[in-house]
């Protein structure tokens, strides 16, 4: 996430203290990435360098930040440019799996029962914060919430995927089977 | 008491080679007010879990009981009378009666319940308004786009005041907010008391439930829960 353009954004809408854009950006996000105060004045020390903001000390000693004209058209530029999607995300969920398959060391099935459990838990408590999103009208938190129900939903899908794939005895990535010698269990003995 | 309570309920069909273990002894006890989603794959045993549940078929092993009564010691009349009374359904295709309007629809469950015409019309009325949907009371199912049709769909399955909601796949055809608008629909529903209980393949509707069951193979495969309590409704501005 750019905590940098994020930062650009609220000074766009006018001067403002360090710890006020932690706590202005925290709300703006439903609270669900919190963010370190020491992670907002190194951000704006990089900023203030690359000439994208100005900072000036008020007599309390308190530092009051400004957005430049090169600080809008940086921010322009963000709002103009889609995010780049990482080619192969590095994603330690897949790592598991791939080990728990390789090693022998892991009911992988279980593997996958749990953390689709724990996935489904996530999602019931974002559903949640959209709930209350809705109710108090927040239109840019709900935004915000869709996105990360749409992806613990796609990694929920993934998993039942997993699920059926190793259930049909179907070894994903050209693994070999952890016993080869057991008889693939029948497939379509059940119905609902 | 709850609402629904299987015990170790299990559903056989067929015998000798042909046969099929289509539930294999699951326990699931739903209270009133309660929101319960059950998600598996296709043949995991999710229709004919709420098969048993509402009455529309027998265990063959295990018992099912709904709202107190165990189903198992009924007849075919007083089984067809539980179900009458105390469950409704939906299903992924409204099936509204085209010639009537979404009020007479609704209208039309509770004559069946043996309200007279007039009470009914009034009655339907009324719950329609309570879901929000009155703007739509007069209007045919043809004049409804598939989400009203299916939030009318729900109105229908819940009037009279019956304690169990049963829903196999209500927004299988519906968009992704539509979608959202029925689940909001049957939460709603909880809040007055009632329990539901969704099957669906869908995981961000599942997400709307207070508890999450899987099945695999016709067994239980894992739950999220326990239910949170009172507070979450208020946390999340249940609306009604």
């Amino acid at each position: 996430m750019s905590v940098r353009h994020s930062l650009l954004a609220l000074l766009s809408g006018g001067a403002m203290h360090g710890y006020g854009l932690k706590t202005e950006f925290e709300a703006a996000t439903g609270e669900v990435w919190p963010l370190n105060v020491g992670q907002v004045y190194t951000t704006l020390g990089r900023l203030e360098r690359d000439g994208l903001v100005t900072a000036e000390t008020e007599d309390e000693g308190q530092k009051v930040y400004e957005i430049t004209a090169a600080g809008r058209d940086e921010l322009r530029q963000w709002f103009e440019t889609p995010v780049p999607r990482e080619v192969i995300p590095r994603q330690e969920l897949a790592i598991k799996l791939v080990f728990a398959l390789r090693s022998g060391l892991a009911d992988v099935t279980a593997v996958v029962q749990q953390q689709r459990l724990a996935t489904m838990r996530a999602l019931q408590d974002i559903t949640r914060l959209k709930a209350a999103a809705e109710a108090s009208g927040d239109l840019a938190g709900l935004l915000m919430l869709d996105g990360l129900v749409f992806q613990a939903e796609a990694e929920a899908r993934w998993l039942d995927m997993c699920e059926a794939r190793l259930a049909r005895g179907n070894t994903a990535a050209g693994v070999a089977p952890r016993h080869p010698e057991m008889p693939p269990r029948p497939a379509a003995e059940r119905s609902g | 008491m709850d609402v629904l309570d299987m015990e170790q309920a299990g559903r056989v069909y067929g015998s000798g080679r042909l046969r099929v273990v289509a539930l294999d002894n699951v326990s699931l006890r739903v209270g009133a007010g309660e929101f319960v989603a059950v998600m598996g794959p296709s043949g995991s045993g999710k229709s004919t879990l709420l098969r048993l549940a509402g009455g529309l078929d027998r265990p063959t092993s295990g018992r099912v009981r709904l709202a107190g009564r165990d189903l198992s010691a009924l007849g075919e009349a007083g089984l067809a009378e539980a179900r009458r009374r105390e469950v409704g359904f939906v299903f992924q295709e409204a099936n509204l009666l085209p010639s009537l309007t979404a009020a007479e629809n609704v209208a039309l469950a509770l004559e069946f319940d043996g309200v007279r015409p007039r009470a009914a019309r009034a009655g339907a009325r009324g719950l329609l308004d309570s879901l929000g949907l009155l703007a739509v009371a007069g209007r045919f199912p043809g004049q409804l786009s598939g989400g009203e049709q299916q939030q009318v769909a729900i109105a229908r399955a819940v009037a009279g005041g019956r304690s169990l909601l049963l829903a196999d796949e209500p927004t299988g055809a519906l968009d992704a907010l539509t979608g959202e608008t029925v689940m909001d629909l049957l939460r709603q529903r909880c809040a007055t008391g009632c329990a539901v209980v969704l099957a669906t393949h869908n995981v961000r509707h599942a997400a709307w439930a207070d508890r999450v069951v899987f099945l695999s193979d016709g067994r239980l495969a894992g739950a999220t829960g326990p239910p949170p309590g009172p507070e979450y409704l208020l946390e999340t501005g249940q609306p009604g």
